[in-house]
């Protein structure tokens, strides 16, 4: 049995570890939103993934990190790692 | 300004490896790498592994008992290496009014490593949030503020003049050498003590590297880890060390017959105004820092021999300043000799660029350029001619020394024989 | 050429922004208080001067807030004020025509606090991925210069409590190598447990309880200072440039010198004197010039009256009106000088000097110092004195602007 990982954890996670640009709303539909145009540029990612990494006690591969340029690819790499390590 | 003109007549290095001048340059022009699993902590929880140490025993240098319980390992390093260049400049300091002579010292983290450990005593391993007084040592304000540096080389070399540490994150180490050649131009100086030192390698360090995942996790091959312009490379491996000057006003230092290793002939720095971290792939800034500095040693791109690059070995980083060369010196950056000694001693942060510095002035004196090691495979995006390997004999008299650090910092040296500028 | 000041930012323990700071420090108001910010009932010393009104949220945006120390976020908002004083966009200058100056003394140290906190309770993955920048001596200078778009020539200085000083001599530097204008200057805080018990280890931080006995430099009671937090940035422009957009000028940056004090135990005389002397000649003023001091003030009867005679030497005894302002903020560290500098312009503006607080001079020190109400004059220059531990020495001459 996996923890799931959702959108809304992932919004969370945004913004506590990188903030929010106000120009953005975190709440409407950002799942297919390029991070970039979300305001989270390279550091932020790393951030974000630091924290998921430690609060799921999962290991994100790095480059698949790197390619996940929306929320949805990023919660689809999460879940993977979580299916993964359930099996 | 004036046209006071400004020369390096002594040179002392702290570099990975053997500590000296000698040892430094052995290593470089034999392309051998001081980099090694890191032997100062146990590093396996952390993702890279490896540096650049420095085999340092402070008293062996002539450091008394209470200097080095004093000094983190960076001012012990900026204070033995101070010493070296003085000695080596055969300049007699006591004949020299001290009001006349200042010091400039570049560091990026300053005193990181004491406070590192000493955090860890005073909040008890991290258990206690209002971290204990009782168990601080007594000079723990020389870590707070690492302007004791400059304290510490001025004290050391009697200087009472204009002294400060210049602190530009990783350009440090060249903006200290620009600093203190403003200061004699104008006049407010006729030597300073300038260079620059750093003593990153603790577990803050490392662990901040890895949330960016800056530095190289290539653990298993730590000798080949730092591997600037290959296209295997995948960040920097942490260095340390120093390297000082004896920068003296042109005239005087010929008037007592200084030996003249160079002139610090042009000097600038750019920002990106882009990003904490992140460059842009254009190299624009960098290129201008190049183009100031060249025009104001009244040079040509043609009339630079040798570029000793940052080549920190990210993959940003490689490609940036590949294109900044190509941006500043047009169709020369193809034929001028490109190298990067990070491949061997790391990066040292604030150091480095004064290390750097000491390299591109021993070129000059042996006409030979070091070589950029571990470099099998260029990066396709980084097609110049980078020195892969193997020393070359070359006739050196004007360098150009490049870094870019955080905080969007991009500056340029240009280093000369006094003969070649025009002044 | 001339280097002049054009705007001011102030973020000080005694007001946000340059008129609320003014008019406080002419009303001679302390904020001198207990720590809000910790618990300091352990410590040995227990006030400060902390900046209370400051909301992060009403002047930088979110995105910013999590990889930025306290000190870079005043800093960012004190640049904001003093671009808009000098009426100055920066993205209507050429490029590579502004860069940015500071002094930092302790870097971001809160945010270091927080991060060895991780990195020894939990484990080296529980470090910011911001750890790397945000905590750097260099990250108020960079952080400005992004917010900004300021790409000309930038740079940092550490030298202690002088620091202020040398970062506007490093930017008129510039100014004189070609650049139109640099913000320079400093903000520090770094009112925080680990910070403290640093700060502690100098044997100069006052212990005593009563915020009016606090800090009382060149009083028979003075034992120590009191830490604040804040600074100012000044933008400082070529005299020429400032003409002809019409700016409005403060004063000019007219003399600099720095100096070190010679190791202890040698038979050297102390060089704050030659700081002050060389300033002089470097301005091409002679003392009677100066209209008002603004002093270090250490509280440390040693160094008082170190600096009580560097002045006296100087100006003859009672020979210049001394003041220290920073007896209602506390000392800022590199943002003290700095702070200082925009208070002796605002003094030649308007021709009146800001009280020295709670101190009771002591005869011995043979200065004319200025306390309780303002004092009405005219000075037509100004002597700014900073000095840190460690030996450094710096002051600065202003000029009031050519009333023609």
């Amino acid at each position: 049995m996996s923890a799931k990982f959702t959108i809304d954890d992932l919004k969370r996670i945004l913004r506590e570890g990188a903030g929010t640009d106000e120009t953005v709303d975190l709440d409407g539909d950002i799942a297919g939103s390029d991070f970039e145009e979300l305001g989270y540029e390279s550091l932020a990612l790393l951030e974000t993934g630091s924290r998921i990494e430690r609060e799921y006690g999962i290991s994100l591969d790095e480059d698949a990190l790197a390619d996940a340029r929306t929320p949805a690819a990023l919660v689809d790499l999460v879940n993977s790692h979580l299916a993964a390590r359930a099996v | 300004m004036t046209n006071r003109r400004v020369v390096i007549t002594g040179v002392g290095v702290t570099a990975p490896g053997t500590p000296g001048v000698k040892s430094f340059w052995d290593l470089l022009t034999a392309g051998r790498t001081a980099t090694r699993r890191i032997s100062f902590f146990d590093p396996s929880p952390f993702r890279s592994q490896v540096a650049a140490e420095v085999d340092f025993d402070a008293e062996l240098h002539g450091l008394s008992p209470q200097e080095i319980r004093r000094m983190d390992r960076a001012a012990q390093f900026a204070v033995v290496t101070a010493r070296q260049a003085v000695e080596d400049s055969g300049l007699e300091f006591s004949s020299v009014d001290p009001d006349r002579v200042g010091v400039t010292i570049g560091s990026a983290v300053g005193a990181t490593m004491g406070l590192d450990e000493e955090y860890r005593t005073v909040s008890d391993g991290g258990r206690l949030e209002l971290v204990d007084h009782r168990y601080a040592v007594p000079h723990l304000y020389n870590y707070l503020a690492p302007s004791s540096f400059a304290t510490e080389v001025a004290w050391a070399v009697g200087a009472e003049g204009p002294s400060t540490v210049v602190s530009t994150g990783c350009t440090s180490g060249l903006d200290a050498i620009g600093y203190a050649t403003d200061v004699i131009r104008e006049g407010s100086a006729d030597v300073m003590v300038a260079g620059a030192t750093d003593a990153p390698i603790s577990p803050i360090t490392v662990a901040c590297f890895d949330a960016i995942k800056a530095t190289t996790p290539r653990n298993d091959d730590p000798e080949h880890a730092s591997r600037p312009f290959d296209a295997s490379r995948n960040g920097f491996v942490l260095g340390e060390g120093a390297a000082v000057f004896v920068l003296e006003e042109l005239e005087s230092a010929r008037a007592r017959g200084a030996k003249v290793y160079a002139e610090v002939a042009g000097y600038a720095t750019r920002s990106n105004a882009f990003h904490m971290t992140g460059l842009k792939p254009d190299g624009r800034e960098m290129a201008e820092a190049i183009r100031v500095a060249l025009a104001q040693a009244r040079l040509n791109p043609e009339d630079i021999d040798y570029v000793n690059a940052h080549g920190s070995g990210t993959r940003q980083n490689d490609r940036h300043e590949t294109a900044a060369f190509k941006r500043s010196l047009g169709e020369h950056a193809y034929r001028v000799p490109v190298s990067s000694i990070k491949s061997m001693v790391g990066h040292s942060l604030g150091a480095i660029g004064s290390i750097e510095v000491a390299a591109s002035v021993l070129a000059m004196q042996h006409d030979v350029v070091p070589p950029t090691a571990n470099l099998h495979t260029p990066d396709p995006e980084c097609d110049l001619d980078y020195v892969p390997l193997v020393a070359r004999d070359w006739r050196t008299d004007a360098v150009l020394s490049v870094g870019s650090g955080f905080g969007g910092f991009q500056s340029a040296v240009v280093l000369a024989d006094p003969g070649l500028v025009r002044s | 050429m001339s280097v002049v000041v054009t705007g001011l930012g102030v973020a000080a323990p005694t007001g946000l922004g340059v008129d609320a700071y003014w008019a406080n420090t002419l009303a001679g108001v302390g904020a001198l208080d207990r720590i809000s910010r910790f618990d300091p009932s352990g410590y040995p010393a227990r006030l400060a001067g902390e900046i209370r009104d400051f909301v992060d949220e009403d002047h930088l945006p979110g995105r910013l807030l999590p990889q930025t120390d306290r000190m870079t976020r005043l800093a960012l908002v004190a640049a904001d004020w003093a671009f808009a004083d000098a009426e100055l966009t920066p993205s209507d200058l050429p490029d590579y025509d502004i860069g940015v100056i500071t002094a930092s003394h302790s870097g971001g140290f809160e945010f270091g606090q927080n991060e060895l906190r991780a990195l020894w309770s939990k484990g080296g993955q529980y470090v910011s991925a911001y750890q790397s920048f945000a905590w750097f001596y260099a990250v108020n200078s960079g952080q400005i210069s992004i917010r900004n778009g300021l790409r000309g020539p930038s740079s940092v200085v550490v030298s202690d409590q002088a620091g202020g000083l040398d970062a506007v001599a490093q930017a008129r530097r510039q100014i004189r190598n070609g650049t139109s204008v640099v913000l320079a200057g400093a903000v520090d805080a770094s009112i925080c447990p680990w910070g403290w018990v640093a700060q502690l280890t100098s044997g100069r931080l006052s212990e005593h309880d009563d915020p009016r006995r606090a800090y009382l430099p060149f009083d028979e009671d003075a034992a120590g200072h009191v830490p604040g937090e804040g600074g100012a940035l000044l933008v400082l422009e070529d005299g020429a440039h400032a003409a002809a957009r019409g700016a409005r000028v403060y004063g000019e940056i007219a003399g600099h010198a720095s100096t070190m004090d010679p190791a202890p135990g040698r038979d050297r005389a102390p060089t704050l004197q030659k700081a002050i002397q060389r300033a002089l000649a470097d301005a091409g003023a002679v003392a009677d010039e100066i209209g008002v001091v603004f002093a270090d003030a250490a509280a440390v009867p040693e160094l008082d009256r170190a600096e009580a005679e560097a002045i006296t030497k100087v100006f003859g005894p009672r020979g210049v009106p001394v003041t220290a302002p920073k007896t209602g903020t506390g000392r800022l560290y590199s943002g003290a000088a700095p702070l200082d500098l925009a208070a002796a312009l605002l003094s030649l503006r308007e021709g009146l000097i800001p009280p020295t607080v709670n101190t009771r001079p002591s005869e011995r020190y043979e200065l004319d110092l200025v306390t309780g109400e303002p004092r009405r004059a005219h000075p037509r220059a100004a002597l700014v004195v900073a000095r840190g531990h460690g030996g450094f020495n710096s002051a600065v001459v202003l000029r009031a602007p050519d009333p023609s």
